[in-house]
């Protein structure tokens, strides 16, 4: 075990907070938390999984809302048709994140920068407006999912504590997954394009090909998030795929910290516990939260893990 | 005689107006160190990036080996056995000396596509890593991240990463630039070490250095070879004295 920091003692706490979460809510009777937390767990795994190819392989997709919807739809959809099986629904979603992210990245990743950032969000905009015309599954208004994801009595989605656990679980196993990606090979290959692409073309990497599986490797992460998000809302429309949607993800990711394995899951907290607490206040909260962001963004460089490591060096 | 390891066939690269390549044919023995040398602007540059495969030619043609490498990309050519260095220093800066050494070590042993095994822990790379370090005199430097290295160092970690990539043909583009005086002399030491072991095409400007190492010498003048030969031949070429040495005496002083 390495030294004690400020930033590890804050993460367990958080973590363990996470764990214990259900604990407190049936013991306080507050239903609510729970929910709020729920979704803050899935939005945390989006998140995560957008700091992947953003943080760690340095491409700037401006257009993950996209898997949101797609892993929803899927599940939505299916529902709809008389699939009610998780282990069908669940599965389709990710193939179904993985080919859009193989087409998207392979067209995308010919360009770099801010034409890559235009372009991510040109498709998923395109996505938003192809669910937008799904008449038969509520176009514009969105689809209700009647029905929860079944998986044969394994797991009720429909009972609040066992659905948060499933998140949570699903969130564990993708941090657990990113972390074993960053340090194996493959991450190597790709912060080191992050770092200088011209380098690892000269020392024999072909760049595209290690970008594109990140790509779709992150894709299939957010198109978890996405079934479960649907879910958790019992409901699926085009707004999850909106740009804002996108831009609220990336925040999260830059609020936390890029490129930092738990980052990501401490700007979704802070984020969406801002965002509630500061529309309870007031109607008006954007106007607090967006000067707030601000601050930290400029002030906070690496944004809250950042500034925790450099408090914890005093 | 036998196929040379890098044969250059009346190559052309032009940019807009300007004939940057112009014509240049050359050809580079198993275990000669072929220097390439030129005023600013001669086009030396250029000639490497055609080389290497950051840039096409117009016409012409590269073989390596006797296989013909003009249109492939960078990476392939690095998996026949080209390894080069760049002009100005271009190393993965967050990561540390080792880590970007080790990274070339990996492009040559298997598939990079693992992704769960850490591969900082893979003995083999990091074994690699530390001889290529060890061979340039920076083992003691190996976790350290490249971005607090000095110059002088970084120069050596380019050609560590080079070295990594256990390469029949080393692409040298100007290794000296930046370097005191020092540093310069350690790295000809340096180069003079590695000539045994590996080809290698040198562009620098540091005329001492290319006299003291070169077995033949190619003499670049806008875009074009003007002469080619060992270094008492291009010492004593009139074109070469008029276009390019003039009155740089160093050059009947040295060697």
């Amino acid at each position: 075990m390495k030294a004690f920091t400020v930033a590890k003692a804050v993460t367990a706490l958080m973590l363990a907070g996470l764990v214990l979460l259900p604990l407190y809510s049936s013991m306080s009777g507050n239903i609510f938390i729970l929910t709020l937390f729920t979704r803050i767990v899935i939005l945390a795994l989006a998140a995560a999984s957008l700091n992947l190819i953003m943080g760690f392989g340095g491409m700037m997709s401006f257009g993950h809302a996209a898997y949101l919807g797609i892993g929803g739809y899927a599940v939505g959809m299916l529902a709809q048709e008389g699939v009610g099986s998780g282990f069908i629904q669940f599965p389709v979603a990710l193939a179904a994140s993985a080919l859009y992210a193989l087409v998207i990245g392979a067209l995308s990743l010919r360009t770099r920068g801010v034409y890559f950032i235009m372009i991510t969000l040109a498709f998923a905009q395109m996505a938003y407006y192809v669910a937008s015309g799904l008449a038969r599954y509520g176009g514009d208004d969105g689809l209700t999912v009647y029905k929860r994801s079944d998986f044969s009595g394994l797991i009720n989605l429909s009972n609040r504590t066992q659905f948060y656990y499933l998140c949570l679980a699903c969130l564990f196993v993708v941090l657990l997954l990113i972390w074993r990606i960053v340090n194996s090979r493959f991450g190597l290959v790709v912060q080191g394009l992050r770092s200088n692409e011209q380098r690892m073309q000269a020392i024999g990497f072909p760049a595209k090909r290690y970008q594109l599986v990140c790509f779709v490797i992150s894709g299939m992460m957010c198109g978890l998030a996405g079934a479960l998000l649907a879910n958790n809302t019992d409901f699926i429309s085009p707004a999850v795929m909106y740009w804002t949607r996108s831009g609220d993800l990336m925040v999260m990711v830059i609020l936390g910290g890029m490129g930092t394995l738990f980052g990501p899951v401490m700007g979704a907290v802070v984020f969406l516990l801002l965002e509630e607490f500061l529309s309870q206040i007031t109607e008006y909260w954007a106007l607090i939260m967006g000067p707030l962001l601000l601050l930290i963004v400029l002030f906070g460089r690496g944004g809250i893990m950042g500034m925790l490591g450099r408090a914890g060096r005093g | 005689m036998a196929e040379p390891l890098l044969r250059v066939e009346k190559l052309v690269r032009r940019f807009g107006g300007i004939i940057a390549t112009d014509n240049v044919s050359l050809d580079v023995a198993a275990g000669e160190l072929h220097a390439i040398i030129g005023p600013n602007g001669a086009g030396k540059t250029t000639l490497i990036s055609q080389l290497t495969g950051h840039l096409e030619p117009h016409s012409g043609s590269v073989s390596l080996g006797g296989r013909d490498i003009t249109y492939l990309p960078a990476y392939r050519r690095c998996a026949l056995g080209l390894a080069r260095s760049f002009q100005i220093t271009s190393l993965l800066l967050d990561f540390t000396a080792a880590d970007n050494v080790a990274l070339a070590a990996q492009a040559h042993a298997g598939t990079s596509f693992r992704f769960f095994g850490n591969a900082r822990k893979e003995k083999g790379l990091r074994d690699a890593a530390h001889a290529a370090l060890d061979r340039v005199g920076l083992l003691h430097r190996a976790d350290v991240l490249v971005s607090r290295l000095s110059h002088g160092e970084r120069r050596q970690i380019e050609l560590a990463v080079a070295l990594a990539s256990k390469p029949k043909l080393l692409l040298l583009d100007e290794p000296m630039a930046g370097l005191g005086v020092t540093e310069s002399q350690s790295m000809v030491k340096l180069l003079q070490e590695l000539r045994k072991e590996v080809s290698i095409v040198l562009v620098e400007h540091d005329m001492p250095a290319v006299f003291a190492l070169a077995d033949r010498i190619s003499v670049l003048v806008y875009g074009r070879v003007i002469a080619s030969g060992d270094p008492a031949a291009i010492r004593a070429n009139e074109d070469v004295k008029r276009a390019y040495l003039g009155d740089q005496h160093v050059v009947t002083h040295h060697g």
